[in-house]
Formats: C-alpha cells, sequence, structure tokens
C-alpha cells in the first residue's frame, strides 16, 4: 500500500512538470482549475474502451483515456460522421441513422461495435444508456465491462418509487408524496389532493428534469399526468409516474459520491444547481454559497449512507432540495457521470471519469474522505444552441459559422464536442459546450467566467450567452440569495435582455460610432493606387447620428490616432483599440473602461450590431445628412402576425388538434411541438376560425415555418 | 420662397416687358416693380452678370421648385442632388453644365417658367472614397425627369469624359422617359446615350440605379451598363407601362407586378441587386465601388485588409456532406475564405443555382462563381449559365481574378431547356470562361461531371490554378448512370457501381492527369488562394487578334 501511495504522487509531480512544459501558457492556477489525472502505469486498467455516447461528454471521457493510455472507440450516428468525438478516438463505428433510438440508443449496435473493436470497457456518459440497466446487464453478459455501478444499483436508484423506499430505510430524509403507480388523470388528481398541492408530477424512469411538470390544481394536474405520461413513454419506454409534494422556494443541491467495489465510499461536496430553467440546470457552482459545514457534513454523509445501502460503485450523485431552513431532502439519486462534474473536479482537483475507471477495474479508491478539499470556487455555465428570450431558452439550430473558446484566459476550462463548421441538429441536445471558470474565491471565478463569456464567439446558430451574463452579474446571484424560482421571479415577464444604465448606453454609442469611423477610414485606404486624389486630405471631423432602440442621437467624433473622442449628448467618451476589422472580438477601451466587444455584423447602410456585455444590440450610424434625409424614407409594413401561428423552434409535429373551420378560443391548443425531447403546446393567439393547417402530425418542421393560419 | 422670385423675376427680365406682363401676378415684390418703369438697357447694366449667376445657381439648385421637391419626398424619394450628395464623399461633386437649358420652343415650352437651368438632370464628377467616378442624376422634379436633347447632351458630355480620363459612370436614373415636346430630339438623344453606353462597354465600370421610373426606350441605357440595381418599392422597369398593356395584351398588372424591383431581381435577370430605399442604395452604391477599378487600363483595387491571408478555415473540412446526394450552402464556403466573410453577391435573387459576386481576398479584388448545390442541386441551366457568363465577362474586362467553386452534377435535362436554347446559352458561359485572361483559380468541391466539368473554368479552359478537395468527383456523371450505360443489361449493377465509385468517385482520376493541380485540404483554401493570387497578379496572356469575338448571344 504504502509503496501505492509514493507512485501516484511522484506521478503527479511528474504530469505537473511536463504540462507546464508542454503548455508554458498554461499557468499553475490553470491546471488544477481544470483537474489533474494521476496516471499509474504499473495499474493496469483496460487497453480499450468504447465511449457509447457523443458530444462534448464523449470527448471528456476520451481525453482521460489518452491520459491514461487507453485506446479509445467511438460510436455515431450517420450525421455524426465527422464529429468531434468521431476524429477524437482512434477507432469509430457507425451505429445507425440520426435519430437517437436507431444510433446512440440502439445496444444490439453498440454491442456489435464493442465486440467488433474488442473493447473491454463501455463508458456509457450522461444521457442515453447511461442509466439503463438491460444495457448494463447485456455488456456483462458480453464479458464488457460497464463503467458505472452495478445493475441492481441503476436498477434501484433509477424508479423514483424504489429510491425513496431505500433512502427512508437508510435514513436518509425524504420528500412527503405518493410511492405508486399512477393508472389515470383522475387517479393523479385524487393522490395530489391528499398530498395537498402544489406537487410534482414526473416519470418514474426518468432523469434530470425531462417529463417533470408542477401542478397547483387540479386541471393543471390532468394536464401534467397527460404530458409527463406521454413523455415517458417516448422517451423511456415506461409511463409509471411519480407524484409528490413540491417543495416551494427550494435550492437543488447536489452530493458527488465515489465509491468502490470493496464498500469504501466517499463524498466529494456539493454542487449547487439550483439555476434552472424548465427543471433544467442552467448556471452550477461548487461549493453552494448556501450550506454551513455541518449540513454539508450531514448531507454528505447521508448521501454515502444511501451510497452504502445499495452497494454502489462508481460515481453518482445524490440529489436533494434544500428548503430555507436548511432542510434538506433526497430527490433522487443519479447513477451515472452528471452533466456538471467538472466543477466538482476544479474544487477536489480529482478526475472523476478516471475513477469511474478504476473503480470499474475493482480497484479500491486512492483517497479518504479527510482527502477530500474545497480549493477555490468553480462555476459552470452551459452555453445552448438557444433563443434565451423565448421561454429562457427554446433549441435553435444551424450551423457554427464562426466558433472560438475563450480558452486563452486562465482558469477556464471548455468541455465541448463540437468546432466551427459543426451543425447543431434537431435530432441531438442543443448544448454548445460547458464554460467552466474557477478562482481562488467566488468573485474571481466569477469575473472570469464574465470575461470568459465576451470573448466567447459563437455564429451561425443562436445561443443563450445574453441569459447566462444576465444571471452571473445579477445582485441577487452575486450575493447567493437564489432558489430554483430565480429565473421566473427576476425575470417575470420572461428575460429582455441586458437593460442599460445611462452610462453603458453612452458606452455602447460611442463604441459603435467609432467602429463606424474606423471602418470608413479603412474603406479608403488603397494599396498603390496612384489615382487616388492627393490633394484630398483626411477627415479630421464626423456629424454623425447614431440610432439605438429607436432613439437617434447626434454625435461629433474626433479621431487622434487610434483614439476617437466622441461627444454625445454633452458627454465626451474617449474609445480606443488596435481596430481590427476582421477579427470577431473587439477589444476597446471606452473611458479608461477595458471590455470586450463582438462585431455582430457591419452593413454598408450603416447598420452595426453589437454583443455589448452579453446581449446583442442593433444601432445604425449615418452621417448628419444621412440621418436628415432618412424621415423621407418610407416605413415598410411588417407582417401581420397575430394570425399566424409559425414554429418557434425547428422539431417535429407530434399532434394537431385543430382542423380547417374549426373555432379556436384564445390560449386553446393548437398542436404540439416536439423538440429535443420535450413536448411545447403551442396556443392560439386570438379567438378566431382556422384558415388553414399547413402541419400533419409527423412533420418536420423549421423555425419559423408556418403552421396554422387563422382567419 | 422670396429667393426664388427674385430669380424669376430676373430672368424674365431678359425677354423684355412682355412676359412679365403676361403674368401680372408675379409683379409683387419692389425690385421687379421699379425695374418696369425702366428701359431694357437700364436692367441689364444695373444687374451685374455676377447676380445672374447667383440667380441661376440657385434656380438650378432647387430643381423643380419646393412643391415639386415635397412631392419627392412623399414618394419616399430623394431629390437628385440630395442623390448626388450622399452618394459621393462630402464636398467632392463637381457639377457641369448647371446653365444648360432645354432648346424646345413648341408647345409653349419657350416660356420662361418653362426653363430651369441645368434641365431635368444633374452631371458631373466627384469621389468615392477618394476615387473618381463621372455621376449623372436625373432630376424628376423638372418635367419628370423627362430627356430633352439638352438633358442627353449633358449625360454624353460626362460620359465622353469619364472614357477619355478612365473613371466609371454612374447613372441615378429617375425620368418618366422622353421630352415628347421635343420629339425625334429626344429619341435622338437616347441613341447618343445608347451609342456611349456601347462604346464605354468594356472600357470604364457603368453602373446604374434606378430610383424611380424608366420607362421605353430609356430602359436601354441601363440595360446596356454592367449593372442595374433598383429600390424596391419606387422605381420601375418596362417597356410599356400596364395601361399599353391592357390595350394589346388585355392582361390586368400591377406597375410593382410588371416592372417593380422584385420582377427584376427575381424574375426577369434585368436587374442584378434591390435596396431597400433611397438611402440603403446609395449607400450600398458607395460599399460596391470599392470593389471595382477605374477602368480597364486600372487594376482591380486593393484595400487595406486586417484578415490574416494565411488564415485556416476549419469549418470547411466538414461543410461538405458525406453523402453525395446531400446539399449544403455554397455560401457557407464563400464566406469562410473570403476577407471578413463579405460577399458582394451579384443576382442573389435570380437563377441561385448559380452564385456570383464580389469578395476580396487579402485585400484584392476578386470575382467568386459558384455552383450552389442547394438549389436545384447546383446545375446548369439557360439562366444560370447567362448570369454566369455576363459576371465572368465583366471580371475579364476589369482586371478582375475569378475564383470558381465547382460543384455541379451537369447540365439540366428537359424539354423545357432543350427548347429554350440550353445549347446556345450554356455555350456563354463556357465562351466567358475560355476567352478570359485574368487570373483563374478554381476549385472543385464536389461533383464535376460531364461537360458541366469542362465549362466551370476547367484547366482545359486555361484554367491558371485548379484545385480538387478530397471530396472531389471529376467524372462523366454519376456512378449509377454510368453504370446503367457501361453494364447495359448486365447484372451485378450494384457491384459495378461500387467499382465506378472507387474508380471515378474522386480526386484522382483528374490528379493523374494533371487536370488539377494539388488535392487541397479544405482549410487550408483561403491561404493556398491568396498566395496563387499574388503569383498571378504579374500573370499575362493574350488571345489573336480579332475585331471581336462572336459570342453564342
Amino acid at each position: 500500500m504504502a509503496s501505492h501511495r509514493v507512485t501516484p504522487a511522484l506521478q503527479r509531480v511528474l504530469f505537473t512538470w511536463q504540462h507546464v512544459a508542454w503548455k508554458s501558457r498554461c499557468c499553475a492556477v490553470a491546471s488544477h482549475a481544470k483537474y489533474s489525472t494521476v496516471y499509474d502505469p504499473a495499474e493496469k486498467t483496460f487497453d480499450k474502451i468504447l465511449i457509447a455516447n457523443r458530444g462534448e461528454i464523449a470527448c471528456r471521457v476520451m481525453k482521460t483515456c489518452k491520459k491514461m493510455g487507453i485506446k479509445t472507440v467511438a460510436v455515431h450516428s450517420d450525421v455524426d460522421s465527422s464529429a468531434v468525438h468521431v476524429k477524437m478516438a482512434d477507432e469509430a463505428v457507425c451505429v445507425g441513422p440520426a435519430p437517437t433510438n436507431k444510433s446512440y440508443l440502439n445496444m444490439d449496435a453498440i454491442l456489435e461495435a464493442a465486440r467488433q473493436t474488442g473493447a473491454q470497457a463501455v463508458h456509457p456518459g450522461y444521457g442515453f444508456l447511461s442509466e439503463n440497466k438491460e444495457f448494463a446487464r447485456r455488456l456483462a453478459a458480453h464479458g464488457v465491462t460497464f463503467i458505472g455501478p452495478d445493475t441492481h444499483a441503476i436498477q434501484a436508484m433509477g424508479d423514483k418509487i424504489e429510491s425513496k423506499l431505500i433512502a427512508k430505510k437508510a435514513k436518509v430524509n425524504t420528500i412527503p408524496g405518493f410511492d405508486g403507480v399512477v393508472k389515470d388523470a383522475e387517479e393523479a388528481v385524487r393522490i395530489a389532493g391528499e398530498i395537498g398541492y402544489p406537487v410534482m408530477i414526473k416519470a418514474s424512469a426518468g432523469g434530470g428534469g425531462k417529463g417533470m411538470r408542477i401542478a397547483w390544481n387540479d386541471e393543471e394536474t390532468r394536464e401534467g399526468f397527460r404530458f409527463s405520461s406521454q413523455e415517458a413513454a417516448s422517451s423511456f419506454g415506461d409511463d409509471r409516474l411519480l407524484i409528490e409534494k413540491f417543495i416551494d422556494n427550494p435550492r437543488h443541491i447536489e452530493i458527488q459520491v465515489l465509491a468502490d467495489k470493496h464498500g469504501n465510499a466517499l463524498w466529494l461536496n456539493e454542487r449547487e444547481c439550483s439555476i434552472q430553467r424548465r427543471n433544467q440546470k442552467v448556471v452550477e457552482e461548487a461549493p453552494s454559497t448556501f450550506l454551513d459545514p455541518e449540513t454539508r457534513c450531514a448531507m454528505g454523509e447521508q448521501a454515502v449512507s444511501l451510497a452504502k445501502a445499495v452497494q454502489y460503485s462508481s460515481a453518482g450523485t445524490v440529489e436533494f432540495l434544500v428548503d430555507s431552513k436548511k432542510n434538506f431532502y433526497f430527490l433522487e439519486m443519479n447513477t451515472r457521470l452528471q452533466v456538471e462534474h467538472p466543477i466538482t473536479e476544479c474544487i477536489t482537483g480529482l478526475d472523476l471519469v478516471q475513477q469511474m475507471i478504476r473503480v470499474a477495474k475493482g480497484y479500491p479508491l486512492q483517497h479518504r474522505q479527510a482527502d477530500i478539499p474545497i480549493n477555490g470556487w468553480a462555476i459552470e455555465s452551459r452555453v445552448y444552441a438557444e433563443d434565451p428570450y423565448k421561454s429562457f431558452g427554446l433549441p435553435s439550430i444551424g450551423r457554427l459559422s464562426q466558433y472560438q473558446e475563450p480558452v486563452n484566459i486562465p482558469a477556464v476550462r471548455v468541455d465541448s464536442g463540437i468546432q466551427e463548421g459543426s451543425d447543431i441538429s434537431i435530432y441531438y441536445d442543443p448544448m454548445i459546450s460547458k464554460l467552466v471558470t474557477y478562482g481562488s474565491t467566488r468573485a474571481e471565478a466569477l469575473q472570469r467566467m464574465e470575461e470568459a463569456l465576451d470573448n466567447y464567439v459563437i455564429r451561425g446558430v443562436t445561443h443563450n450567452i445574453p441569459l447566462l451574463r444576465e444571471i452571473i452579474t445579477h445582485p441577487r446571484f452575486v450575493s447567493g440569495d437564489i432558489s430554483t424560482k430565480f429565473l421566473q421571479e427576476v425575470y417575470p415577464e420572461g428575460f429582455k435582455g441586458h437593460q442599460l444604465s445611462d452610462s453603458e448606453r453612452w458606452e455602447l454609442l460611442a463604441t459603435a460610432v467609432a467602429l463606424f469611423v474606423a471602418a470608413q477610414l479603412r474603406s479608403q485606404r488603397f494599396l498603390g493606387n496612384l489615382r487616388v486624389s492627393s490633394s484630398q486630405q483626411e477627415q479630421r471631423r464626423w456629424e454623425l447620428s447614431v440610432e439605438l432602440e429607436k432613439g437617434v442621437h447626434a454625435v461629433t467624433v474626433s479621431r487622434s490616432g487610434s483614439t476617437y473622442a466622441v461627444d454625445l449628448d454633452g458627454k465626451r467618451v474617449d474609445v480606443s483599440s488596435e481596430w481590427n476589422l476582421a477579427s470577431a472580438l473587439l477589444p476597446v477601451t471606452v473611458n479608461g473602461t477595458q471590455r470586450t466587444v463582438q462585431c455582430l455584423s457591419r452593413s454598408a447602410s450603416g447598420e452595426i450590431d453589437l454583443q455589448y456585455l452579453g446581449t446583442s444590440y442593433k444601432l445604425r450610424v449615418l452621417s448628419k445628412l444621412a440621418a436628415a434625409l432618412n424621415k423621407h424614407m418610407p416605413e415598410k409594413v411588417p407582417e401581420d402576425t397575430s394570425s399566424i401561428l409559425r414554429s418557434p423552434m425547428p422539431g417535429s409535429v407530434v399532434a394537431v388538434s385543430v382542423k380547417a373551420g374549426d373555432t379556436v378560443a384564445e390560449g386553446q391548443e393548437i398542436c404540439v411541438i416536439e423538440a429535443m425531447k420535450m413536448q411545447n403546446s403551442m396556443t392560439a393567439a386570438k379567438t378566431a376560425k382556422v384558415k388553414s393547417v399547413h402541419c400533419n402530425a409527423g412533420d418536420t418542421v423549421g423555425e419559423g415555418d408556418l403552421l396554422v393560419e387563422l382567419e | 420662397m422670396a429667393a426664388l422670385k427674385v430669380v424669376r423675376s430676373g430672368s424674365r427680365l431678359l425677354n423684355g416687358f412682355q412676359s412679365l406682363l403676361n403674368n401680372p401676378r408675379k409683379v409683387t415684390c419692389g425690385v421687379a416693380a421699379t425695374v418696369t418703369k425702366h428701359p431694357r438697357w437700364y436692367c441689364v447694366s444695373h444687374l451685374s452678370v455676377q447676380e445672374r449667376i447667383e440667380r441661376k445657381r440657385k434656380a438650378a439648385l432647387s430643381g423643380g421648385g419646393q412643391q415639386r421637391i415635397e412631392a419627392q419626398h412623399r414618394r419616399g424619394k430623394l431629390t437628385a442632388r440630395e442623390r448626388v450628395e450622399l452618394l459621393l464623399d462630402p464636398d467632392s461633386f463637381v457639377e457641369y453644365d448647371m446653365f444648360v437649358e432645354h432648346r424646345c420652343s413648341d408647345f409653349g415650352m419657350e416660356a420662361d417658367h418653362n426653363k430651369y437651368p441645368g434641365d431635368s438632370v444633374v452631371t458631373g464628377q466627384g469621389r468615392i472614397n477618394g476615387r473618381l467616378v463621372y455621376v449623372f442624376s436625373q432630376d424628376f422634379t423638372v418635367f419628370g425627369g423627362s430627356l430633352s436633347g439638352a438633358h442627353a447632351q449633358k449625360i454624353c458630355k460626362i460620359m465622353d469624359q469619364a472614357m477619355m480620363v478612365g473613371a466609371p459612370v454612374i447613372g441615378l436614373n429617375d425620368s418618366g422617359g422622353a421630352r415628347i415636346q421635343e420629339g425625334v430630339e429626344s429619341l435622338a438623344g437616347y441613341a447618343d446615350i445608347f451609342l456611349r453606353n456601347v462604346m464605354a462597354s468594356g472600357v470604364i465600370p457603368q453602373i446604374s440605379l434606378i430610383m424611380g421610373p424608366c420607362a421605353g426606350g430609356a430602359v436601354y441605357s441601363p440595360a446596356l451598363t454592367d449593372f442595374t440595381f433598383m429600390v424596391k418599392d419606387t422605381s420601375y422597369l418596362f417597356i410599356t407601362g400596364p395601361d399599353v398593356v391592357k390595350s394589346v395584351t388585355n392582361e390586368d398588372v400591377t406597375q410593382e407586378e410588371l416592372g417593380g424591383a422584385k420582377t427584376h431581381t427575381a424574375v426577369s435577370g434585368v436587374a442584378h441587386k434591390a435596396f431597400e430605399n433611397d438611402i440603403d442604395a446609395l449607400l450600398n452604391l458607395r460599399e460596391f465601388f470599392n470593389f471595382l477599378p477605374l477602368s480597364n487600363k486600372d487594376s482591380a483595387p486593393i484595400t487595406e485588409c486586417h484578415d490574416p491571408s494565411d488564415r485556416l478555415v476549419p469549418g470547411l473540412d466538414t461543410v461538405v456532406p458525406l453523402e453525395t446526394t446531400k446539399a449544403y450552402d455554397m455560401l457557407d464556403i464563400i464566406h469562410g475564405i473570403a476577407d471578413e466573410r463579405e460577399f458582394f453577391e451579384i443576382m442573389p435573387n435570380y437563377a441561385k443555382n448559380i452564385v456570383v459576386g464580389f469578395a476580396r481576398m487579402n485585400g484584392r479584388t476578386v470575382g467568386i462563381v459558384g455552383n450552389q448545390p442547394k438549389v436545384a442541386s447546383g446545375c446548369l441551366d439557360i439562366n444560370s449559365s447567362v448570369k454566369g457568363a455576363r459576371f465572368v465577362r465583366f471580371c475579364d474586362a476589369f482586371n478582375i481574378p475569378i475564383i470558381t467553386f465547382v460543384d455541379v452534377p451537369g447540365f439540366l435535362p428537359g424539354t423545357a431547356q432543350e427548347y429554350g436554347g440550353i445549347i446556345r446559352h450554356g455555350a456563354k458561359l463556357l465562351f466567358a470562361f475560355a476567352e478570359a485572361t485574368v487570373p483563374k483559380i478554381t476549385v472543385i468541391t464536389r461533383k464535376a461531371y460531364g461537360g458541366a466539368y469542362d465549362v466551370m473554368s476547367s484547366k482545359h479552359l486555361r484554367g491558371d490554378v485548379n484545385y480538387a478537395w478530397p471530396s472531389a468527383e471529376v467524372a462523366v456523371m454519376g456512378a449509377k448512370g454510368a453504370v446503367q450505360i457501361i453494364f447495359r443489361g448486365k447484372e451485378n449493377q450494384a457491384e459495378a457501381e461500387a467499382e465506378y465509385v472507387e474508380k471515378f468517385a474522386n480526386p484522382f482520376p483528374a490528379a493523374v492527369r494533371g487536370f488539377v493541380d494539388d488535392i487541397i485540404q479544405p482549410s487550408m483554401t483561403r491561404k493556398r488562394i491568396c498566395r496563387d493570387l499574388e503569383v498571378l497578379a504579374s500573370k499575362k496572356q493574350a488571345n489573336p487578334w480579332k475585331k471581336h469575338a462572336n459570342i453564342p448571344l
């Protein structure tokens, strides 16, 4: 044992040294912020591992495999043939067409791929087959190691009803609720009545927030039952539901556990995941600002006792709801690697994937509970291809025409499985990446997150950076005053983007104007052209007009070197920059404050779209003359949209509830669109007669496609 | 208003008392009233030439008068002078012929109130981003912008000078048509302009921006120029208006449907692009002008460029889908390689199966031609051939290197195409690429099948540098069709197909013969092209002497 302990320590030193040598820019903090894979060549695990997943998590697992000297096998659908995870793997096997049930959920094909490539173990990542006991069982039957817990632990924790019974037995705090199978909507209403509103309804078999709905009355219970059971059936092939007391204003705090096959189990501290929309996490951090050491320890110990009760091995997560009095209730246990695992790695320094692989091979844990530190603070933002202005995020699709991760900033970790040119398709989760920043304090981590979000270049798809940046800079978030209701409470009318203060507005206007002049000046610079008037002098002063959100401001600009002095409503704003007009990032210094602004587009007619403080703003800069004449330009009438229903996102039509000639009431359901496994009910904007229906159940629709026309 | 009245009374004096007496309501201001008491010689000496000049100038600057200017604005249109001012650099406009007046004496046109200094067009020269340009701007507020002999003469004058000094001509068209009162003189004026349009063709770039009506014979001047742009909702181009159409063919059609911007940019292909309004159009025209050389003796301009010429474009490595039947957007490739993703597309809504337009590579203007797999599989048909051919010839005439992206499954089959003369029209594109002597760089991104492969700036048509991406397939046709012919009636078609794919559906058959110079990684394309353009900048190639070639029109 003693010699074993020395070797990893030596390895750690060697690793750190090499790492620094390879990437001299990567400072010690940065490498620590990630995780250290302490690879002991004497400790044999597997020669080859198949990763039964795609995207960032497949890449994440492969990174550790490579460090451990393990060969990797990727599986992929046909549309993913040139995906990053495929390129990264040593071998790749196509397991079917794009739809997940034919590829990434296709057990036969994946088992065949494992056999064909001689993979000794399979890492399932998260989602897909990661919590599928049948998959684990069949792998075992083929003599392939499943990198995760044993089948019975998956089964016990995968079933929400059974898991609660086990939790109770293991003396874990649980929420009052109904542990049973719900037959129909009326039974759901009766059970909800017994528990008392509000209640939460979800699929027994489902993990995460998927299929979870909250009902405050009988009507919503019926609707929730209908949706949840449908989703449960389509996603899990199992329509059992769970109804339980809904805890108002809770925080979602989870404990990472790690257990081996020798009865050892550790808790690796908590992750605070309260910032959610539609019960899906958006921003996570570790540790939580809310927990005191006693509560943390109590939660950790309960989590470990639950893990031990099911002879858990591998990494797992025990989710709790914590109320304002620090009472905590067991929610569920996820028997897999969690999406947000990087923040735990940041503060503990452990490589969870490596630990999972070691445990799967049967090695005992290397650490004791006392060895598990909380070093600094880590924040994770989930960057999604989503339109945050539509119910905090509806999926968007497209091709990443430009993509640049902010990895040049120290202590930033980006877990992604895409690159410039990748397609975000309707078939899979629209996550672009997990952006993780680390700092010795929370303030430092938040500061870096702000910087990282400003320097993240994503073009070609709509993304949720505006929302992420608003969350992490919101005073309530900064002070740690959050709950799972944060978004609804802070943005009751829906997210509207950053609201500019006066000084921010001046900064933004001045930046746009300076950029305009810089571009104008450049378009007058011809190389080697002798036919430009020799008597012409560069203009020194510009009288311009800039428009933002219907407000028009007259400005004058003068230049000295690379600094533009902008006179705006009686204020003087100095803007300087290198004015590299080709770069997606525009670092500017405005009145001494440094910022990174992104120029999203610039047109000949003076339109400039800037991403400033995360939000994109449409500005228009015109010469004084053009602005004066602009009043004569006819206004173009936009299309009347109240009588047409368009698809808000790409997806497939699940059901159409109306036909031409029907009369619909305002708010009545017209059709249901499913995208990324979420069912969205589309309702009528007004009471009217249906003129025509342009979609059928089963159709695939794109964003903006006409669905139904009303009269 | 007062100034205007003084001007009027001044001009009246030149014609003696008669007209003044005929117009008693105008005798309101003190000066005029005093003047009437004195003989003519007194007036002339009293009003110095300088003052008369000033009055004429003021009159010229106010065009058809305040009321008509306001009417023009109400239509959402700017005046001729406002347009010139927006188009050119501040204070750079030098006006010619401000004192020219029409010479018509019929139908009361000789009356003073029917004479406007400068007549119905503003002409001159100025600068766009410091570079010389000649401009005429028709003034709708003066006789509806109609074309008189004097009007035509003014245009001809600047065109003649533009050709002599070698600078482009931009016409801002806003004219009701011929000055009917002048009869044949007006027609002669049109013809004088047409002749100059033809003579200037290929010598200096000519651009027309239609900013109001342009009907009848007038349409042929824009049609002869290199580019015709339109303003949405306020500009029309047609041979005959809706009324005549109704009486001749009994068709009911609106002006907009018959000759609006949408019709000409999407259906007829007469116009190359449309803009939202006058300001949008003029500002875009400034941007567009920066792509063009001043004349056929000048090289294409090179602007300061911040985009590294050796920039890798990783997105291009995945842009071509693995399935050869799946479409992708050629614009993704063009935006990827161009400086700052900037591409000024010409005819974006017409014959969309081919993409043409201007971009810059390391600051240097280039013309880009690309098959568009997204529309009709990127095949060549009548309209796309003509669109491509005209663009290629413009580039060749004005020393603009041509970069061609090829993904073409062939020419579009069918009776509609054959009856329409695809053979004749397809030959235009072939002709244009073959005769071009500017640097020609070609990148085969995927399919290059059959005759269409030859046409698309192939090595055989003097392509200077021809590249293939690894996804390129240079072959007579697709595997399926080929196998059906080679192995007609034989079994094992699937096996033969696989063999054909193995043999021909890749860049090697072309590469081993030297028909492509290299097989390159897509992400390297920008770097390679920038380097080639630098090498080819000094390219010299001449066609045999001829009066002119005989392109299959």
